[in-house]
């Protein structure tokens, strides 16, 4: 993104055009991006296949809050018994079928 | 005839005619198209850039299901250095649940990979904290910088001493030492954070001193790709050609300097970058739908080029970004959407 306050740039770019990260759908997207090198047009058919949705639903705040407490894949709420931090993401891991680098150390040093 | 509102590079306000907005727009398109030797807007493309910045709003958009990913550089620098005391934990939380940040970053305030080297020991914790907390890919980002390794900062004789005195051969010798080092402190860092747990690396501002830094940071990101195939490595740019600081480095049988954006993906990818971020400098005097043409017209080109996701840098300064330290909200979104729109790339 780059440099300025974040009222300035990073808020009104994420407001403007970006995903909403956990409120919707953006962390699986850009995980996607970040494991399998996909574009964002393949990096959200991905993610919308796996979660039953359409591609314009995956920035649907009121929607993939749901989905997501349903799938246990967090969001900006800390709720009583869900699921929290390097928790989530074991969830996502194996949702999406892809490998995040701190589940496979968390996993290493548990064993 | 009404005039429009709009600002300036410098992030002042302005007001443009219907032809001094059209103008600005092809001029734009022309001036990028020229030295980048690309091609410019076609007719739709400047239609679309006309209506987004004809209707000037408090705060713009992209269509809904146009949204793309955010990434970001200094992260957690950007909330402590406006004096709130909070720590880099917290920021990185606060960018997650409070930003709508697809990603975060965490850094050092200084953000520089050869100062950072030293502090890796107290710092590692942080990240493997993070990657406790967060569930937003993090990543850690730095700087290549390799100004500082010339002296009095670093062991290299400093080439902007030697070339005054006509020691070109003297120059480009520092500057090759200066790479050695830059890509050893680039790969310890990089793989310390890696085997920390971050989900990737980011290496900021690069070019910043020209082509050996550009050099060293593709040689890194060919080491760490080596030691670590999985790791993501994002590689944002500094400005939007490649200066000729040393004149003859070459990379993959290309020479470095003078490289513009769609040349510089092409490299990128080939040594091994997963995000690649062009930096297009904002002219100051000119006006924003001026600086949106070109900026937009330099990214369009380097998408088109690019195998791997392009995330535009949209910072103070860059992207058609005002340089101003509190970029207005209806210039930063404007942006924002034209450059979304246009060029369909993947992130920013």
């Amino acid at each position: 993104m780059g440099d300025g306050d974040p009222a300035g740039v990073a808020i009104p770019h994420a407001m403007a055009s970006g995903m909403g990260g956990i409120r919707t759908s953006g962390d699986l997207v850009a995980r996607m991006q970040m494991t399998r090198g996909m574009k964002i047009g393949e990096a959200k058919k991905f993610v919308a296949g796996k979660l039953g949705v359409s591609v314009d639903e995956l920035t649907d705040d009121a929607l993939m809050r749901e989905a997501r407490e349903d799938l246990r894949l967090g969001g900006v709420y800390q709720l009583e018994g869900q699921p929290k931090g390097i928790e989530i993401k074991h969830h996502i891991a194996e949702f999406l079928g892809i490998g995040i680098n701190s589940v496979r150390l968390f996993k290493q040093r548990s064993a | 005839m009404s005039k429009i509102f709009s600002r300036l590079g410098d992030g002042f306000a302005t007001l443009l005619t219907e032809g001094e907005l059209r103008k600005d727009l092809e001029e734009g398109t022309q001036d990028a198209s020229e030295r980048g030797n690309i091609p410019p807007l076609t007719g739709d493309e400047i239609e679309h850039l006309w209506d987004i910045c004809k209707g000037f709003h408090k705060i713009s958009g992209v269509q809904k299901g146009c949204e793309v990913i955010m990434t970001y550089d200094g992260g957690t620098n950007k909330i402590p250095r406006l004096g709130v005391n909070t720590g880099r934990l917290q920021t990185l939380q606060i960018y997650e649940r409070c930003f709508g940040a697809d990603t975060t970053e965490l850094s050092d305030p200084d953000y520089t990979f050869r100062q950072v080297k030293p502090t890796l020991r107290d710092d590692i914790p942080m990240m493997e904290q993070a990657q406790l907390l967060m569930v937003v890919p993090v990543f850690y980002g730095a700087m290549p910088n390799l100004g500082i390794y010339t002296k009095p900062d670093g062991p290299m004789t400093n080439p902007a001493e030697l070339l005054p005195m006509g020691k070109i051969k003297e120059a480009r010798e520092a500057y090759e030492g200066a790479i050695e080092l830059a890509v050893r402190d680039i790969v310890t860092v990089g793989s310390a954070y890696y085997e920390a747990g971050a989900d990737g690396i980011n290496l900021d501002t690069v070019g910043a001193s020209g082509d050996p830094d550009f050099k060293a940071s593709l040689l890194a990101t060919e080491e760490l790709k080596k030691k670590y195939p999985d790791i993501c490595v994002e590689m944002g740019m500094a400005g939007e050609f490649v200066l000729g600081m040393h004149g003859e480095i070459t990379h993959h049988g290309v020479k470095l300097a003078g490289l513009y954006p769609h040349e510089q993906v092409r490299l990128a990818q080939k040594s091994g970058v997963t995000i690649f971020g062009p930096a297009i400098n904002t002219v100051t005097q000119k006006s924003i739908p001026w600086n949106i043409a070109r900026a937009v017209t330099y990214t369009k080109a380097c998408v088109e080029a690019a195998e791997i996701p392009v995330h535009a840098n949209m910072g103070m300064g860059v992207g058609a970004l005002p340089v101003c330290l509190t970029p207005p909200v209806d210039t930063v979104s404007l942006a924002s959407k034209a450059m979304v729109e246009i060029t369909r790339l993947d992130g920013l």
